[in-house]
């Protein structure tokens, strides 16, 4: 399935939550938010909350700034 | 003490530094030490699919530095909102209701939006974020902001990275004659004097980020905008001499030898 990670339009195996999504993508980063059509999604439901085909998703992080 | 208040939180340090265009992370680090600031500000962006692991911004701020996302680069009330939400995931449930609110207009001069802001203050401030809102120094503005119930107003002395320095004094005496929360002057800020002589006009704090980053010795400009910021704390609790045209003698008149 396709989906819309970061602005990037990725090829996604069936069946991932956000938690595999994440794995899928190799981030290990302590401080990963994640935002699934708009709506954000609390770390304790990434094992649970499912990626589905034409999602649009944000995976953000903190980076310096003013 | 005279300690800075801001959404229910005390701070010793009057100065809010930014971690922004830092040469490296070790620089950066030994600036923010220098700077005595007790909170940074850091920003809001995706993860690169193609870099993992890279280091970490946030192993290199001193622990017991508090954090403020601030929501930089966004230009509509929603992306603001929206990144303020994540900001409170990123921080595991919000371990610090205080958020920076920046909602710009143009990327030339990266002047606030607003309109665009007082909508994304609306929302935020119904939510339960503590909202520090940058602005112009326009005292219409501050006091909308405030009326959305803002946690302070932080209006800009010059355009931000520009190093400007207080460009309007005088829309600025006239926000902080109005202001019932603290004003801090966020952005414009070049060097050390700028910090004083927001300072001594009884400004709260002072949020600086290129001033520092941008200096040729970071460290040493750190430290000299800490001292510069307390200096000036001091000089406005002690209370200026007024201004006169002519001269008042220092030393007494009469008893002068030959007179």
């Amino acid at each position: 399935m396709r989906a819309t990670v970061n602005g990037e339009q990725v090829e996604l195996p069936e069946g991932l939550t956000v938690a595999g999504l994440l794995q899928h993508l190799g981030f290990k980063a302590e401080r990963i938010a994640v935002e699934r059509n708009g709506q954000v999604v609390k770390k304790a439901r990434h094992g649970e909350e499912p990626v589905q085909a034409d999602d649009v998703l944000e995976i953000v992080t903190f980076v310096g700034g003013g | 003490m005279d300690k800075l208040v801001l959404g229910g939180r005390e701070f010793s340090s009057r100065l809010v530094v930014g971690t922004g265009k830092y040469k490296d992370f070790p620089t950066m680090k030994a600036a923010l030490e220098a700077s005595g600031a007790e909170m940074v500000t850091v920003a809001v962006r995706r993860l690169d699919l193609a870099a993992k692991g890279e280091a970490s911004l946030l192993h290199w701020i001193p622990k017991q530095m508090l954090l403020l996302p601030n929501t930089a680069g966004c230009f509509n009330a929603e992306d603001a909102v929206r990144t303020c939400r994540l900001a409170r995931e990123l921080q595991l449930g919000g371990e610090n209701p205080l958020v920076k609110l920046e909602v710009l207009s143009d990327p030339k001069t990266l002047l606030p939006d607003v309109e665009e802001t007082i909508k994304a203050a609306r929302q935020l401030v119904s939510e339960g974020f503590r909202v520090l809102p940058y602005t112009n120094d326009d005292p219409v503005a501050a006091r909308k902001l405030e009326e959305a119930g803002c946690a302070a107003v932080m209006p800009l002395g010059a355009p931000i990275g520009s190093g400007l320095g207080l460009r309007n004094p005088y829309s600025l005496q006239m926000i902080l004659e109005q202001a019932k929360v603290p004003v801090i002057v966020d952005a414009g800020v070049g060097t050390a004097s700028d910090c004083a002589i927001c300072m001594e006009m009884g400004v709260a704090g002072l949020l600086v980020n290129t001033a520092i980053s941008g200096a040729k010795d970071p460290v040493a400009m750190a430290r000299a905008i800490a001292l510069a910021t307390e200096a000036g704390r001091l000089a406005f609790v002690a209370g200026r001499i007024p201004r006169k045209l002519y001269g008042s003698a220092s030393s007494p008149i009469g008893g002068v030898i030959g007179s």
